[in-house]
C-alpha cells in the first residue's frame, strides 16, 4: 500500500523500519551477526543501523574494512559453517567489487556441492538515483542479480515491506539480496511492532483497476501509483502491481491482471535494455498474448550512465508523467 | 583430532592418534606415527592424481583436470594437523587437498566421472570437488576466491568458540598459489584476518607459475612470505618438497591460530611436475625439462621414503605395501565410479536453492 493509503496504525519511516528489521533479526537468532562498512560505529549512511552496536555489541555488529569481496566472502564462509550472516554493501554500485564472491561463490556453492552446503546469507544494499550522487552511487543493478541462479532478490518500496523483507531474508536458508531504495528513506508507513515476514515470491497489488496493468518495482511503484491517479482523472482505470520479489518472480499475479485488463506497461528505474522489465514483458507476451490488445509497453531509464547534473538526472529517471504518457500511447489515447 | 575418517574401507591407514600429534607438536619433532601418516597421505595423492590424469587423457572422464603431482608434501604436511572440524578452501588444483583431508577415492573418482555417487553428486566435478562434512569447502575455479571464504569460516570458528566458552578454536586454512596473491580478494582476506585476529593459516603453494606464467614475470618479489608484513602477520617460508618441513611450519602457525594468536602466512616452495592441465610435464614452452629434473631430484615422496628407511621407521617392504594398498583402493574405486549411476536429467534443477517449508 502507498503511504497515502496506509491506515492509522503505528507509523515508521523507511529508515527506522530498516533498523527495526535488522534489530529483530538479530534478537531472534543468536547465530546472526551483521557486518559491513561503517555499519557499527557510524550506523551506516542515513543512520539506518544506528543503535545496533550498542544493543548487540562488537562481536555481532561489526565494522569491516572497505573490502566488498572480503565482506561477501565472510558471509559465504560464515554461512556455510553455521552462522546466519547479515552483511551490508552500502550502495549497490559497489557490487562490482565483489561480483565473483556473489555470482561464483555465494550463488553457486550449494549447487556445485550437490546440495551439501547451505548459504543462509542476507545482503542489504541500496539502489536508485535522484539524489545527485552521479554515475557510481545511483544505479539500479537488480537485473545483474536476478540473472544469477541461486540468489533471491527482493526490492521493498514501503516501510512495511522493507522491515518484512529483512526479517524474511534473515530467516531464509538461501542467499537473499534486499535491495533498498535510497530515495525512500524518509517515507513513512504503517509498520507493526512485532517481527513479521513476507511471502517469498508473492507480488502485491498496490491498486486495482481494469483498463491497464502497470507492473513497477522499487521506487517506481510510487511513480506508477501517481500515474494511475493522473489516468483515473482521464477515465482510465489502471491496476498497479508491485512484484516486490524479482527473483522468484510472481508471474501468476501479473498474468492474471493482464488477462483482465488486456494491456500491460512495465516500469523500472534501471536502464531499459536487458532490464528486469524485458523479462516481465517477454513473459506477458508468452503467456498472455491472446489477451493483449496492444504490444507491452516499457518505461525505464535510457541507455546511459546516471548523470550528475540535476536537470539531466531528472530527465533520466522515469516519472509519473512519462508513465501516464506511455499508458495513453498503449491505449491509443495519445 | 585427526581426520580419521571411517571411509577408507579396507585400506591400512597409518593415521596417527590425536595424542601422538599433540606430543609431536609440542616437541616439533615428528613421531614415527606422524612420519608414516605424512607418507601415506602423499602416496595417496600421487597415485590418485596419476591415475586420474590417465583417465582424462584416455577420454574416460570428462572435462579438464589440474593435477597436484609434485606438491604432495604441502597438503599432507598441513592436513596432519587438522581435524574434520577445521576447514580448508582449495584451488583449481584441489584433488590433493581433498585426498589429504581424508577424501574417499570412490566418491572422488565418481565425482570426476560426473556420477551421482560423487562427493558433489556430479554437479561440481574436478574444479569444485568438496566435502563440507569434513571441512573441505571446495576446490575453486576462481583464483583467490577461497581466502575470503576461509576468513568467513574462521569468523564462525571464533564466534562459536566464544558462545561455547572455549579458548581453543577450530582453524581455517586457505590454500592458494603464488599467482593468487596478485588478486585483490587475497589482500582483502589477509587484512581482515589480521585485524580481527582470526584463526586462519594462509598456505601459499608457491610452485613458481601462475598458470603458464613464471613467477618472475607476474610479481616483483620472489618470497610471498614478504607480503605478510603488509598485513601485520608473521610470514614464514618452508621447503614445500619436504613434508616434515611443512609439518613443522604449519604446526606452529596452526597452534598459534587455534589459541587466539591470529593468522600466519606460510609459504611453501614447491613445483608442479605437470602442465597447468593434464599429465604432460616435459616439452613445455614456458620451462625447461632440465628445470623439472632438478626439482624431481627432491621429490617429496622419494625424499621422505629415504628418511623413513634411514630412521628405521619403515622398511622398503612396508613402504611398497602402502603403495600396493593405495593402488588396490584406486582400482576398486575407479571400477565403482565407472559402474555408478549418472545423474538423472530430471534432477537438473535440484539444489539450486535450499528447499523451505513454504516452497
Amino acid at each position: 500500500m502507498t503511504a497515502a493509503e496506509a491506515p492509522a496504525g503505528r507509523q515508521l519511516v523507511y529508515t527506522l523500519a530498516i533498523t527495526e528489521g535488522v534489530r529483530q533479526a538479530l534478537q531472534e537468532e543468536p547465530l546472526a551477526f551483521m557486518a559491513g562498512e561503517d555499519v557499527a560505529g557510524a550506523g551506516s549512511v542515513f543512520g539506518i543501523y544506528r543503535g545496533l552496536l550498542d544493543e548487540f555489541g562488537p562481536d555481532r555488529v561489526i565494522d569491516t574494512p572497505i573490502s566488498e569481496s572480503g565482506i561477501i566472502g565472510l558471509a559465504v564462509g560464515a554461512g556455510a559453517t553455521g552462522l546466519k550472516p547479515i552483511v551490508d554493501i552500502m550502495f549497490m554500485d559497489f557490487i562490482g567489487e565483489c561480483m565473483d564472491e556473489i555470482v561464483n561463490q555465494l550463488a553457486k556453492m550449494r549447487y556445485m556441492f550437490g546440495g551439501k552446503a547451505t548459504l543462509p546469507v542476507t545482503v542489504l544494499t541500496m539502489s536508485g538515483a535522484g539524489m545527485n550522487l552521479a554515475a557510481q552511487h545511483s544505479q539500479s543493478l537488480e537485473a545483474w542479480l536476478c540473472h544469477t541462479p541461486g540468489l533471491k532478490v527482493v526490492m521493498p518500496a514501503t516501510a512495511y515491506d522493507v522491515k518484512g523483507a529483512i526479517i524474511t531474508a534473515a530467516r531464509e536458508p538461501n542467499p537473499v539480496f534486499v535491495v533498498m531504495c535510497k530515495g525512500l528513506m524518509a517515507l513513512p508507513g504503517e509498520v507493526p511492532e512485532e517481527p513479521y515476514d513476507l511471502p517469498i515470491g508473492k507480488a502485491v497489488v498496490r491498486r486495482e483497476g481494469d483498463g491497464l496493468t502497470i507492473v513497477a518495482h522499487g521506487r517506481m511503484i510510487h511513480e506508477a501509483t501517481k500515474a494511475a491517479d493522473i489516468l483515473e482523472g482521464e477515465g482510465v482505470s489502471a491496476e498497479v502491481i508491485d512484484p516486490l520479489w524479482l527473483q522468484p518472480l510472481d508471474t501468476d499475479t501479473i498474468i492474471d491482471s493482464v488477462s483482465k485488463t488486456h494491456n500491460a506497461l512495465v516500469v523500472h528505474e534501471a536502464v531499459r535494455f536487458g532490464g528486469v522489465g524485458a523479462e516481465i514483458a517477454a513473459q506477458i507476451a508468452e503467456l498472455a498474448f491472446d489477451h493483449l490488445d496492444a504490444p507491452v509497453g516499457r518505461v525505464a531509464a535510457p541507455f546511459s550512465p546516471v548523470p550528475f547534473s540535476p536537470v539531466l538526472e531528472q530527465t533520466y529517471v522515469p516519472n509519473a508523467e512519462r508513465i501516464a504518457a506511455e499508458a495513453r500511447s498503449i491505449l491509443g489515447l495519445g | 583430532m585427526l581426520g580419521r575418517s571411517d571411509a577408507r574401507d579396507g585400506v591400512p591407514i597409518p593415521l596417527c592418534t590425536e595424542d601422538a600429534v599433540a606430543n609431536s607438536s609440542q616437541a616439533m619433532e615428528p613421531s614415527e606415527e606422524v612420519l608414516q601418516d605424512l607418507h601415506f597421505r602423499m602416496v595417496r595423492i600421487r597415485h590418485f592424481e596419476e591415475e586420474a590424469g590417465k583417465l582424462m587423457e584416455q577420454g574416460k572422464s570428462p572435462g579438464a583436470l589440474h593435477l597436484y603431482i609434485g606438491e604432495e608434501a604441502v597438503a599432507s604436511g598441513v592436513m596432519v594437523h587438522l581435524s574434520d572440524q577445521d576447514q580448508i578452501t582449495s584451488t583449481h588444483r584441489g584433488h590433493g587437498h581433498l585426498v589429504a583431508k581424508g577424501g574417499e577415492f570412490k566418491k572422488m573418482y565418481a565425482e570426476l566421472y560426473g556420477r551421482e555417487t560423487g562427493y558433489n553428486k556430479g554437479r561440481g566435478g574436478s574444479m569444485h570437488i568438496s566435502n563440507v562434512d569434513a571441512g573441505m569447502l571446495g576446490a575453486n575455479g576462481i583464483v583467490a576466491a577461497g581466502p575470503p571464504i576461509a576468513v568467513g569460516a574462521a569468523f564462525s570458528n571464533k564466534y562459536l568458540a566464544r558462545i561455547a566458552g572455549r579458548d581453543s578454536m577450530n582453524v581455517a586454512v586457505p590454500f592458494f598459489g603464488d599467482g593468487a596473491t596478485n588478486e585483490g580478494a587475497f589482500h582483502e582476506a589477509a587484512n581482515m584476518a589480521a585485524i580481527w585476529k582470526l584463526p586462519v593459516v594462509f598456505v601459499c603453494e608457491n610452485n613458481g607459475f601462475g598458470e603458464f606464467t613464471r613467477q618472475e614475470d607476474h610479481q616483483a618479489i620472489s618470497d610471498i612470505a614478504d607480503r605478510a608484513a603488509g598485513y601485520g602477520m608473521p610470514g614464514v617460508i618452508c621447503d614445500g618438497m619436504d613434508a616434515v618441513a611443512v609439518w613443522e611450519a604449519a604446526g606452529e602457525a596452526i597452534e598459534r591460530a587455534r589459541s587466539g594468536g591470529g593468522p600466519t602466512l606460510v609459504e611453501c616452495k614447491t613445483y608442479r611436475y605437470v602442465d597447468h592441465v593434464g599429465l604432460r610435464g616435459i616439452g613445455l614452452n614456458y620451462r625447461t625439462d632440465e628445470e623439472l629434473e632438478e626439482w624431481k631430484k627432491r621429490d617429496p615422496i622419494e625424499q621422505h621414503e629415504k628418511r623413513l628407511v634411514e630412521m628405521g621407521v619403515m622398511t622398503e617392504e612396508e613402504i611398497q605395501a602402502v603403495h600396493d594398498a593405495v593402488m588396490a583402493d584406486i582400482t576398486e574405486s575407479i571400477e565403482f565410479a565407472e559402474n555408478s549411476p549418472l545423474p538423472d536429467p530430471a534432477d537438473l534443477l535440484n539444489d539450486v536453492y535450499t528447499p523451505t517449508a513454504a516452497s
